[in-house]
């Protein structure tokens, strides 16, 4: 099987600082996988390159066979990666319903009509369980909503790739739950990049487990290896006394 | 919620046009006069509106993309002697061609270093306006001729000096104007500038090229405001450099804050409120221009939104 996406010595530097450090990382098609590691270890900053955010100071991004390292974000999103921010970035002040029908449009381009897009946008809310919300104003939604509106309208995008920065993050324990049943549900047509300092939610989820350290891989494998690897427990989960 | 009712906003819009078009044989002469010239102004902010209130990009140069409408058009049919409504073509052409190279050079800042940029270009255009004066009258500005502002179609032919016709015409252009705006805003091109306006990375993370999207805008908001122009050069016959001066740059703002940004009928408001403050006013005092700023620090405290903007707000939330 060919990988869906894949890096060669992806490098970002900011300054003097090396982010992202010579990273070669391959993704396959359908799996979810986990990127973990401690605050300041080069996750977000490694995502932002796989998206488009930021450019890469060296090496190549691979997805679907096409090198993609020269694209601007707006076309990597047409070209099916979709990124969900870390800190909540909807409209605030556009309804539920506008904020998925930008994305949902994208991807009706050819159904011209309205309801193609009516219908695109629903069906993105109900897999969240926004749909009653839809005609709320998106910054009157509950914080935890407002992390599945921004989920929604990644899904609006039909994307082949999701990648999803610390979705968890400010969830109460039932909606992470919920939240659970909603990536597993999204992985069997899209594949799942997640960041995830939630420990519990990682272990259930995750196919496979990636671990940066100081802007490089540290390990990777499932998560019972990851668990299992003593450099890993070190650098992450702490020394044992 | 979605497509907010559609048949009250065209129901409406439809309204307006016909009590602009009863208007026509029920005010008196000088009122009249008046609202010709404020329909074309009106569409001067229509046009304003269209970057400012939808897309969020404060330009304070607008004042170049009506003037090279209103030289475009005047200058077309004083030197090459043009037909009007060649001219009033070639005055929109000019518009579009100057919104491209403006947009491609002043799309590259944001905020306020747009604003400056734009100001800076705007006022180039007026020096370039004062410089050729031996062709622009300078700023003595020139007239187009009387002759020269009819429109003619095989036998039957419309002079654009006599009121009626006047009017009516400012009345089409107005209305036609006003319905590219409705039909903009209500498609998925304006849920996209909306977006720019509101959060202009995510919507890049959501697959749109934000920056073709804003140099349209540019290009739809130059085309309507040298359309503006262009109709006022031919309307009223008058061409001068005025028009081209930071005021005029200043003034379709206010008129668009007044009456509502991103609001379609917004600019009309603004328009007809500010020119009949000021024309009321002027007849009791000659300090009339302080009534007019309080005027406008009331609106501001109390409405901040604008006329419209406030009535949606509050009360009219299908207002498109």
């Amino acid at each position: 099987m060919t990988p869906l996406l894949t890096t060669k010595g992806l490098s970002r530097d900011f300054g003097g600082l090396r982010a992202v450090d010579n990273v070669d990382f391959t993704l396959m098609p359908g799996e979810i996988r986990a990127v973990i590691g401690p605050n300041g270890a080069g996750k977000t900053t490694f995502v932002s390159l796989l998206s488009g955010r930021i450019r890469p100071s060296g090496g190549m991004i691979v997805f679907d066979g096409a090198d993609i390292t020269e694209l601007p974000e707006y076309a990597r999103v047409r070209k099916g990666i979709a990124y969900t921010f870390q800190i909540t970035s909807i409209y605030a002040n556009l309804s539920v319903y506008a904020n998925v029908a930008l994305p949902a449009q994208l991807t009706q381009r050819h159904g011209h009509s309205p309801s193609a897009v009516q219908g695109a946008v629903m069906d993105a809310l109900e897999r969240v369980g926004l749909a009653d919300q839809a005609a709320m104003l998106a910054g009157q939604l509950s914080y935890g909503h407002q992390r599945l509106l921004e989920v929604a309208m990644g899904l609006a995008l039909k994307p082949r790739l999701l990648i999803l920065d610390e979705p968890t993050q400010g969830l109460a324990d039932s909606e992470i739950d919920n939240f659970i049943a909603l990536v597993r549900e999204i992985a069997a047509s899209a594949t799942v990049l997640l960041i995830e300092h939630n420990m519990p939610v990682v272990m259930q989820l995750a196919d496979r487990i990636t671990v940066f350290n100081m802007g490089s891989i540290l390990a990777e494998g499932t998560p019972e290896a990851v668990r299992q690897n003593a450099a890993v427990q070190e650098a992450y989960l702490g020394s044992a006394p | 919620m979605s497509e907010a009712s559609p048949v009250k906003a065209y129901a409406l819009h439809a309204g307006v046009i016909a009590f602009l078009f009863v208007l026509s044989f029920v005010l008196p002469a000088y009122y009249h006069g008046l609202l010709a010239r404020i329909l074309v102004l009106a569409v001067f902010a229509m046009g304003y509106n269209m970057l400012f209130g939808y897309v969020g990009l404060l330009s304070l140069g607008h004042a170049m993309f009506f003037s090279v409408g209103l030289y475009g058009a005047g200058l077309a049919v004083i030197h090459l002697g043009w037909s009007v409504p060649l001219a009033f073509l070639g005055g929109i052409a000019c518009g579009a061609a100057l919104a491209v190279v403006i947009g491609l050079l002043a799309l590259r800042t944001t905020g306020v270093a747009f604003m400056i940029v734009t100001m800076m270009f705007a006022q180039v255009f007026y020096l370039v306006i004062l410089y050729f004066a031996s062709w622009t009258g300078g700023d003595q500005g020139m007239v187009v001729p009387q002759p020269a502002r009819v429109l003619t179609f095989g036998a039957t032919s419309l002079d654009l000096t006599d009121p009626t016709v006047r009017y009516m015409t400012a009345l089409v252009l107005f209305s036609v104007v006003l319905l590219i705006t409705l039909a903009i805003v209500r498609s998925r091109y304006g849920r996209v500038l909306v977006a720019i306006r509101e959060n202009e990375e995510r919507t890049r993370m959501l697959g749109y090229n934000t920056f073709s999207n804003k140099l349209a805008a540019i290009v739809v908001s130059g085309a309507i405001c040298a359309a503006s122009g262009a109709a006022y050069a031919l309307l009223f016959g008058y061409v001068g450099s005025s028009f081209a001066s930071v005021q005029y740059s200043i003034l379709p703002l206010l008129w668009v804050l007044l009456g509502g940004a991103a609001t379609t009928l917004g600019p009309l408001i603004g328009t007809l409120f500010m020119y009949y403050v000021t024309d009321v006013t002027s007849a009791y005092t000659s300090a009339y221009l302080l009534i007019v700023g309080i005027a406008l620090i009331a609106l501001v405290l109390f409405f901040p939104k604008g006329i419209l903007g406030s009535l949606r707000q509050r009360w009219l939330g299908w207002l498109p």
